[in-house]
């Protein structure tokens, strides 16, 4: 069956604007009637609620962290893109849009990338105008530094702070509308189930973190705005509270889930140290600008690197990719990396990783240059490592670090669960296979202040909606079904922790789920992840209780859902016979060792539907290009 | 064990909630590696304690990489612990020595009650923020984002105000639990930027009340909320709400 994603009929550069015109508009003295449920408050959530509230609709704002400040996109670093070629160096709507399809190789939906570089523009305005205070030029205009893959200098930045100033003009645009009293906010708040009425999503069931109490909030319409599941690999750059739960409660409650095997694992993190881990440590792509990755061109040089002399390195990226050198795209720095060490060529401890130097940058603009650039992210790097990059070269090594993967949305962003949004991270919509550098800011805060103002509206003015409470008795059985899980869990009472469960399952995922890929491994890992579940089931052991601040009773619902992830990731790379972006299989590359795509038969989404079975449904949207012609990806 | 790593005492700060009475228990760290953040301590810590069927140390974090004002306790009775400008999350042990005995407490402060153990409630910094911490610019409503100049040194004063993480270790080491580096520093923040000035005199007075009616102390230049800022925040950003508090005030 093939899938209709309601894309405007029109060019390219004028859907958005017809859909704007003809948009359904819920008059002012209806909005006040509806009320909208929005989980997450991350950019996107948070944008969503401002704006929306703004509107004048009826918000109800779950977090999961104590205060919506603290949403993972509080630590993304290296800044926004937008296009508004204020460098005079060519930048242009079509070109932040053609650089963001063939980024994301050819795996996203036009009429979807078109719009959000249409929209890019607005997004700096909007938060200029908030006050977040992005870098200024001693004229006092904005500067702008440039990222990976791309040949124009359009990211916007707030220091290596980015996420962070974005995140708290969001939030302050939203405790605006809390003080105005069209927003009521639930921090705390762990959302454990989609409840759909009719077919139409009409409410959430959650968990108070603090008193662990189950509550049920019905509402017109739900938007999700929960980020990625990068956690699967238990290492990530993820924060300890970024998980599936809320994404996948929804998808067992009938909405698709889109190309999960399609993970970014990005190449500049600080190595791992050992087993005690709990996180990796993301340096900024920003990094690259002036950092040169490199390794001995012998694996038997073991000099300390002041001591290897140029011609006996290997800048392999200036080597294999002239043309963009450092910062060709994600997907192809976190390989080469990878590659090199397999090859025996890794430096540090453990052989797992490569240098990246800043010595040339430093000579040719000083040390005050580059202090000034990325002060915080050396002082970041001194504190975890105990080295320091002005006079050491940095040690990094790939980590997982965005999911382009999520729950399947329609140009509206709704799921194909009528009444259910989902915006930034947690949906699949707009970097295809792999996601370019300073895009997820971009993208969750078009999907909260831009698109979904308008889209909801569509959808609210048209929806004949009953009257619906908590006193309807899909509220209660779904309020059972969630006290029954969390009964289970304690009922276990085995050996393992949590936290070890998670570990072995990220081992596994990372081995064969992670950088790359093949045929027997994705079985294997199927084999494998089925039987640690089962242990999962019946080994696990959890202190305390479900009425109490339990840190590790949320860990276990977490991992519980990661397991029936991984399973699905799995399937989907197993099933996805090609190498594109983030998804590399060994049995799909060039001679060369660089991605081979099968245009002729994936240039699909691929969708995968709970049927309760161990297999899920599996279905296809079928993506055209109008506008842009697929060609090899080359950054040579 | 290999040779650098630590054997160590803990007494940490164990309490069911506001209601119920707290107090310190020992716990013993064994074989800690130097690498370890603070928090991987405790998560070692925590794991031998459910092994044994123990209830574990609850504290929180979450980026692990100091900035999202997650974590926050008190080490050996310095807010965030020893490291100059650092988060607990980004403390690692090697700042610490084999035998070392650490006391670890919460954030206290009346505006701070406890949780669980080392986890308090800042609702208290969202109520302030509540209050005006914001530039009332609709979505929507912008104009070009070049057609505000503002100087670098202003930009880079406004960043150095906006880098507050909302951790609250500046309420935790002033001995008058004050909330005033963390308010003026928003304050601060949006005053000297062009964009903040409309509403600057409406904003400076309804967060200040805020904070008191929280149950913050008032400032008496003691400057330790600065001394333990993981995001050294100045405290001249203290001095700055208060000249804007007067001029809201002598401009009424």
């Amino acid at each position: 069956m093939a899938i209709d994603a309601n894309i405007p009929s029109g060019s390219l550069d004028e859907k958005w604007t017809k859909y704007k015109s003809n948009v359904k508009l819920v008059s002012p003295a209806n909005k006040r009637k509806y009320n909208v449920i929005v989980v997450g408050t991350g950019l996107a959530g948070a944008s969503a609620s401002a704006s929306l509230a703004e509107l004048g609709y009826n918000i109800k704002t779950f977090c999961i962290q104590d205060s919506p400040r603290r949403a993972h996109s509080v630590a993304a670093q290296g800044g926004i893109n937008a296009a508004k070629n204020y460098q005079n160096d060519g930048d242009s709507i079509w070109r932040l849009f053609y650089d963001t399809i063939k980024g994301g190789d050819y795996r996203s939906r036009e009429a979807n990338v078109h719009r959000l570089s249409e929209i890019s523009a607005n997004i700096i305005d909007q938060c200029t105008a908030q006050g977040v205070p992005f870098a200024r030029e001693y004229s006092g205009l904005l500067a702008n530094r440039s990222f990976g893959g791309v040949q124009v200098s359009r990211t916007f930045y707030a220091r290596g702070q980015t996420g962070q100033q974005l995140l708290l003009g969001a939030y302050s645009a939203l405790m605006r509308q809390v003080n105005t009293g069209k927003v009521d906010l639930f921090a705390n708040r762990e959302m454990l189930d989609l409840v759909v009425i009719d077919g139409k999503a009409r409410g959430i069931v959650c968990r108070n973190l603090l008193t662990g109490e189950i509550e049920s909030y019905s509402a017109d319409a739900v938007i999700l705005a929960t980020g990625g599941y990068g956690n699967v690999f238990y290492l990530s750059t993820n924060g300890q509270n970024s998980n599936v739960t809320a994404a996948w409660r929804c998808y067992k409650k009938g909405a698709y889930f889109a190309n999960p095997c399609f993970t970014q694992i990005h190449p500049t993190c600080i190595p791992v140290s050992g087993d005690y881990q709990s996180k990796l440590t993301l340096m900024s792509e920003g990094l690259r600008n002036d950092g040169r990755a490199w390794v001995p061109k012998s694996g038997d040089d073991k000099r300390p690197p002041s001591e290897i002399p140029d011609e006996d390195r290997d800048y392999y990226l200036e080597r294999k990719y002239p043309a963009f050198g450092n910062l060709v795209p994600r997907d192809i720095a976190s390989r080469a990396a990878k590659a090199v060490c397999d090859e025996g060529r890794g430096v540090g401890e453990t052989g797992l990783s490569v240098y990246l130097d800043f010595k040339t940058a430093i000579e040719r603009q000083g040390e005050d240059v580059i202090r000034d650039r990325y002060g915080n992210l050396f002082d970041m790097y001194e504190r975890i490592t105990g080295e320091n990059p002005y006079n050491v070269p940095m040690r990094i090594y790939p980590a997982v670090h965005y999911c382009m993967g999520g729950l399947w949305v329609d140009y509206g962003l709704m799921s194909n669960v009528p009444g259910l949004f989902v915006l930034g991270e947690a949906n699949f919509s707009d970097h295809g296979a792999n996601r370019l550098g300073a895009s997820a800011l971009m993208q969750g805060l078009a999907d909260g202040y831009f698109v979904i103002p308008y889209t909801i509206g569509e959808y609210l003015a048209g929806a004949e909606l009953k009257e619906v409470s908590t006193e309807n008795s899909e509220f209660s059985q779904s309020e059972n079904e969630v006290t029954n899980k969390i009964n289970r869990l304690f009922d276990i009472k085995g050996d393992k922790t949590v936290a070890e469960f998670h570990r072995e399952l990220g081992r596994l995922v990372w081995e064969y789920v992670g950088m790359s890929r093949s045929k027997e491994g994705l079985n294997k890992a199927i084999d494998e992840i089925s039987k640690l579940r089962d242990e999962f089931w019946n080994n696990l052991k959890i202190p305390g209780d479900q009425n109490m601040f339990n840190k590790y009773l949320e860990m276990a619902g977490r991992v519980a859902d990661f397991f029936e992830l991984a399973e699905v990731m799995a399937r989907d790379a197993l099933e996805r016979e090609e190498s594109c972006g983030g998804h590399f299989r060994e049995d799909h590359q060039t001679p060369e060792g660089e991605a081979l795509r099968d245009d002729e038969n994936y240039t699909h989404v691929s969708l995968w539907e709970y049927n309760g079975k161990d297999k899920p449904n599996f279905k296809k949207e079928d993506l055209n290009f109008e506008n842009v012609t697929p060609t090899t990806r080359s950054y040579k | 064990m290999p040779e650098n790593n630590l054997n160590l005492t803990l007494h940490v700060w164990r309490q069911n909630g506001q209601g119920s009475k707290g107090k310190m228990v020992e716990y013993k760290a064994d074989d800690i590696s130097t690498d370890m953040s603070f928090l991987e301590m405790l998560d070692v810590v925590n794991e031998s304690l459910i092994k044994d069927g123990e209830d574990p140390i609850a504290f929180d974090s979450d980026c692990r990489e100091g900035i999202c004002g997650t974590c926050g306790m008190v080490i050996d009775g310095v807010a965030h612990g020893p490291e100059r400008a650092t988060t607990v999350c980004q403390l690692h042990m090697r700042h610490f020595n084999n035998g070392d005995k650490i006391y670890i407490e919460p954030f206290r402060a009346k505006g701070f009650p406890v949780i669980k153990d080392l986890v308090v409630d800042r609702t208290s910094f969202d109520n302030i923020i509540k209050a005006g911490g914001y530039i009332s610019a609709n979505t929507g409503s912008a104009p070009d984002a070049n057609e505000i100049l503002i100087p670098k040194d202003v930009a880079d004063r406004a960043m150095d105000s906006a880098a507050c993480i909302g951790c609250g270790a500046c309420v935790a080491a002033c001995p008058n639990a004050s909330a005033s580096l963390f308010t003026s520093a928003k304050i601060s923040h949006l005053a000297v930027l062009p964009q903040g000035k409309p509403e600057s005199q409406s904003r400076v007075v309804s967060m200040v009340q805020q904070m008191d009616s929280e149950g913050f102390g008032s400032c008496s230049n003691h400057g330790e909320c600065e001394a333990v800022c993981p995001k050294e925040i100045s405290i001249s950003n203290i001095a700055r709400m208060r000249r804007e508090y007067f001029k809201a005030l002598v401009g009424k």
